[in-house]
């Protein structure tokens, strides 16, 4: 159902657009909506201990950033080791060389100094509130991927070519499933690595029999035991041995991918192109916290961006055409301190910039308003502030590239009365 | 450093042994339901890692009481020969803090060397030395021996509860194996600053990770000094080289927010400055040179490589938590803790944790408030707040409704079938499976403990996979000695590889153990398992009667 028949229908069925910023908001988004394809997809990708926004997009224009961290700034475009410039003043990290090519190709763009309302620096409630979408909250029962899955009408889902009208599949890679897809409607989770597709003894039919029995009730585990079970044979039949082996051949020129995110990236890009019930995944990677050490060019930081770099140009590439319907967002918790610390890192500190990647985002751009880092701007004088809560942008995609309507909006973001931030081109 | 020497236990008298353990199972038997097993088995799988074949028998013919008791007093337990056997074939256990440390470092100087000689050289190729080559193979096999020394002690030792304690507080006051130095230190930290004092006194415990050099690293610490200190020259540590000068807050916040207060404890950032500051220079001493100005400190043992530098601390005064605390070295670093220890918002905090670890997900408020009052009434001693826990009548309730993490699930698993396990690498490798790597937790907050964490699609069914696989046999869970590999440190990812595999074929492995039998299975979990379940157990294949059991969902519960 596009947008506008969405709209309709609620129309028809005396749904009251009551609230003034909404009618606003409706507004635009009908426009949006007349460009959606119908078929999303939606990727989230979450860098668990907060990434230094200020390495990933640089101010490079500003001197304050070299006043600020003199050991750890990365130098300017040209020089060596110096960013890649993106539009004058900020310039995109090194080793994020492989995402250029969508950058130049309008397919990714960055909301700066993005964040949240709440003022924890806490890395565990940080996280908390960005996968319950409810900042300052916790007792939320249920995360914001898994509302969006049991968005009433359902929004990803289109009788599009091949998908099993119906069944719209959230998968979350990793072997335990995170807060954000925490909630009632059922997901599942494929093991990191090759294992997602290695045979097991669950496999055998003898043994499937057997365990079938036991796992048959209407309870948590017997429901989570027939989910894996079916996205199993859903996984296996999108991905037999012979569909891998062409995929290696195809990709890369046969080169294996290194362990960890490039893989475990290009195995879910096969996945959600062979399979297109499969329409929002999650993946969730760690070792962001760089209190000390943390390097510039190289080092420490340099080392884990090169992988994700790596990972989400896989991602866009084997997508193939798939790639065009979906939206990948990078996300993480809060921002680090503006000011190095002493031990050549940089503490918890506030606002970041979240990333947004695919065939209808409005690249090329950096969204979001900018409000500096001299230390006159700074949050508690010390971090990056929030200008764009990222409420407004998890809200913009599902509004504009999604196609959700304001009551889907409402469903998936309770609580939230701010205005989505359109970044659909 | 040296390699451990494993004790040259064959195939032949590993099996005689797993053997021997099988031979006093009782007979098949009707599962008796009365009221003193079904508490026996609540005691079992809430104080320890689960039944064990006759563990309920004795526990009902003790009385959990008693039991509780026993548990509570750990050394008078002694440890069986079998499993006290194992663990002096292992090295680790017995390396002091230094010698870990400097064989760690020693590697790091080795690998830069033949780095630089690689580089160094016409062809850009080096071969790595030999001795390179052996100092990494040590380091990797004390990495494994924590692990080793672990799980061999929480499947065979009697002393249960104080397994169940370690993993508890070890997971408490988190530090990652995976960090640099901390891939030698974890055993080390375990054995000196978490098993001694898991029936001791808060304080002592929160004293004594503050000081380990595993945490001193892991949260940064020791690199923390005050701003505009000037470092006497670089100093070498395990991540690298770090030449400090300011402050680095890591540990000042997490300590607060995970170890003692809570997140919602009543501190600000303001708050996690000041200690940052008050905890400058708590540090490692370097390895030589440089000593005298450190501070000796009476509570170490000689071979501690905690040390506190005047010269890096901070010596202006702080306020902190609504305290002025004036300058006084360390001595401001053991108030501060002291202050943090005896918090009513750190009692609160533990209370919650072992509440939410032995009786519920969401534990009754009263509980809490009851365990909060145990513990600051009895100055933090932590064998009075869980006797408060095992008297209340909130933990009595036998009904098993705490889904099992994977580090409870893989060793219930082991220890029902009584295998005599002398491998318990692959149980590793499951573990890691199973998204709870020993020792793996990256972050600080460590594991958490409810359903919501652990109960997800891919789980069950890698759990039935490792049933299966174990109970027919298809783990290798005995020892093979390849006299022409001594003792190869075996990565954790050619462990899982092997694990992969031992999960689909069919041919026997060398380690294997004989196939489990469903029925003493049956008779060692008793109440355990239900009517429901052990029909379809009696209606499978017999092949598959034992998987079925331990694959079951009665048996993910707890």
């Amino acid at each position: 159902m596009h947008r506008r028949q969405l709209l309709q229908a609620a129309a028809a069925a005396g749904l009251a657009w009551t609230a003034v910023g909404r009618n606003a908001f409706a507004a635009s988004a009908t426009q949006a909506g007349q460009r959606l394809p119908g078929n999303q997809r939606l990727i989230v990708v979450f860098l668990r201990g907060a990434v230094d926004g200020l390495s990933v997009v640089v101010p490079y224009s500003e001197g304050a950033y070299y006043q600020q961290r003199s050991s750890i700034a990365l130098a300017r475009p040209g020089q060596d080791g110096g960013v890649l410039d993106l539009d004058g003043h900020f310039g995109l990290n090194p080793n994020l060389a492989p995402l250029m090519p969508l950058w130049q190709a309008k397919r990714l763009a960055f909301v700066q100094a993005s964040g949240s309302p709440d003022p924890t620096r806490s890395h565990f409630d940080a996280q908390d509130y960005m996968e319950s979408a409810t900042p300052g909250r916790k007792n939320t029962p249920d995360g914001w991927l898994n509302r969006l899955l049991g968005a009433e009408p359902p929004v990803v889902l289109q009788a599009s070519a091949g998908a099993r009208a119906g069944v719209t599949r959230g998968i979350s890679v990793g072997a335990t499933l995170p807060r954000i897809w925490a909630g009632p409607n059922p997901v599942a989770n494929i093991a990191n690595g090759a294992r997602a597709t290695k045979p097991t003894l669950l496999d055998r039919p003898q043994v499937s029999k057997a365990f079938d029995s036991l796992y048959s009730g209407d309870d948590a585990m017997s429901r989570a035991y027939r989910e894996s079970q079916q996205s199993r044979a859903e996984v296996n039949e999108a991905m037999t041995p012979a569909a891998m082996a062409q995929e290696q051949r195809v990709a890369n020129g046969g080169a294996p991918l290194p362990n960890g995110f490039p893989d475990d990236a290009a195995r879910l890009a096969q996945l959600m192109r062979r399979d297109p019930n499969v329409q929002i995944a999650f993946l969730a990677l760690g070792g962001w916290d760089t209190h000390v050490n943390q390097g510039g060019a190289k080092g420490q930081l340099a080392n884990r961006l090169q992988p994700l770099g790596q990972g989400l140009a896989e991602l866009a590439t084997r997508l193939g055409p798939t790639f065009d319907d979906t939206t990948i967002l990078v996300i993480s918790e809060f921002g680090r301190t503006v000011r190095q610390n002493g031990t050549g890192g940089t503490d918890h500190g506030h606002g970041n910039v979240m990333w947004a990647l695919g065939g209808n985002v409005a690249g090329g751009k950096v969204h979001g308003r900018w409000p500096g880092i001299d230390t006159s701007s700074l949050y508690e004088g010390r971090d990056l502030a929030v200008t764009t809560d990222f409420r407004q942008v998890l809200a913009g995609v599902c509004a504009y590239n999604l196609g959700l309507s304001d009551r889907q909006l409402a469903s998936v973001f309770p609580g939230f009365e701010g205005a989505p931030l359109n970044i659909a081109g | 450093m040296t390699l451990p020497a494993f004790p040259m236990l064959t195939r032949r008298s590993a099996l005689a042994a797993a053997a021997a353990t099988l031979a006093w199972r009782p007979a098949l038997a009707a599962p008796a339901a009365d009221a003193g097993q079904a508490d026996a088995l609540h005691a079992l799988n809430r104080l320890a890692f689960g039944p064990a074949p006759g563990d309920l028998e004795r526990v009902t013919r003790l009385g959990v009481h008693d039991w509780v008791a026993e548990q509570m007093q750990p050394q008078r337990l002694a440890l069986p020969a079998f499993l006290s056997r194992q663990l002096a074939s292992l090295r680790t256990p017995h390396e002091s803090q230094r010698e870990l440390v400097q064989g760690y470092r020693e590697m790091l100087k080795e690998a830069k060397e033949a780095k630089q000689a690689e580089s160094a050289s016409p062809d850009g190729k080096k071969p790595r030395t030999e001795e390179g080559a052996e100092r990494r193979r040590q380091v990797a096999s004390v990495a494994l021996e924590a692990g080793e020394a672990r799980l061999l002690q929480a499947l065979h030792s009697p002393r249960q509860l104080e397994e169940v304690l370690v993993d508890f507080w070890f997971n408490h006051f988190n530090v990652y194996q995976g960090k640099g130095l901390d891939r030698v230190l974890v055993e080390s930290y375990e054995r000196e600053a978490i098993r001694p004092n898991v029936f001791g006194r808060f304080r002592t415990m929160l004293g004594a990770t503050a000081r380990h050099p595993a945490m001193l690293f892991y949260l940064d610490n020791w690199l923390s000094v005050a701003p505009g200190y000037q470092p006497p020259r670089r100093f070498a540590g395990g991540g690298g080289v770090a030449k400090a000068s300011g402050l680095n807050e890591n540990y000042a916040r997490e300590v607060m927010e995970l170890h003692t207060l809570g997140v919602d404890g009543g501190y600000t950032q303001r708050d996690v400055t000041e200690l940052a500051r008050i905890l400058t220079g708590w540090t490692m001493r370097p390895q030589r040179g440089g000593r005298r100005r450190f501070q000796d400190d009476a509570s170490d043992s000689g071979d501690s490589v905690f040390g506190f530098d005047p010269a890096r601390h901070d010596n202006g005064s702080k306020t902190w938590l609504g305290h002025t605390v004036a300058p006084g070295g360390q001595a401001e670093g053991e108030f501060a803790l002291d202050v943090l220890a005896r918090h009513p918002a750190t009692a609160r905090h533990i209370a919650f944790k072992l509440a939410r670890r032995f009786v519920a997900d969401e534990p009754p408020r009263a509980l809490v408030e009851r365990l909060s009052r145990r513990f600051l009434d009895s100055d933090g001693d932590l064998r009075a707040v869980m006797q408060a826990l095992v008297d209340s009548p909130e933990f009595r309730d036998p009904t098993p409704v705490k889904f099992k993490t994977p580090y409870q699930y893989v060793l219930s698993s082991v220890r029902a079938t009584g295998i005599a396990t002398t491998n318990v690498r692959p149980l590793m490798a499951q573990l890691a499976q199973l998204g709870q790597p020993l020792y793996g937790c990256q972050t600080p907050d460590g594991w958490h403990d409810t359903e919501a964490d652990w109960l997800n699609p891919n789980a069950i069914t890698q759990r039935v996979n490792f049933a299966t696989a174990l109970a027919s046999g298809r783990l290798p869970l005995q020892r093979v000695d390849d006299p022409q590999e001594p003792a190869r440190a075996q990565g954790l990812k050619a462990m899982e590889r092997q694990a992969d595999k031992a999960l689909a074929r069919d041919q026997p492995v060398e380690g294997a153990t004989p196939p489990v039998d469903a029925g003493a299975l049956l008779a060692t979990l008793g109440p355990a398992i239900s009517d429901k379940t052990r029909a379809a157990v009696a209606a499978a294949p017999p092949a598959l009667r034992a998987a079925l059991v331990l694959g079951s969902p009665d048996f993910m519960r707890r």
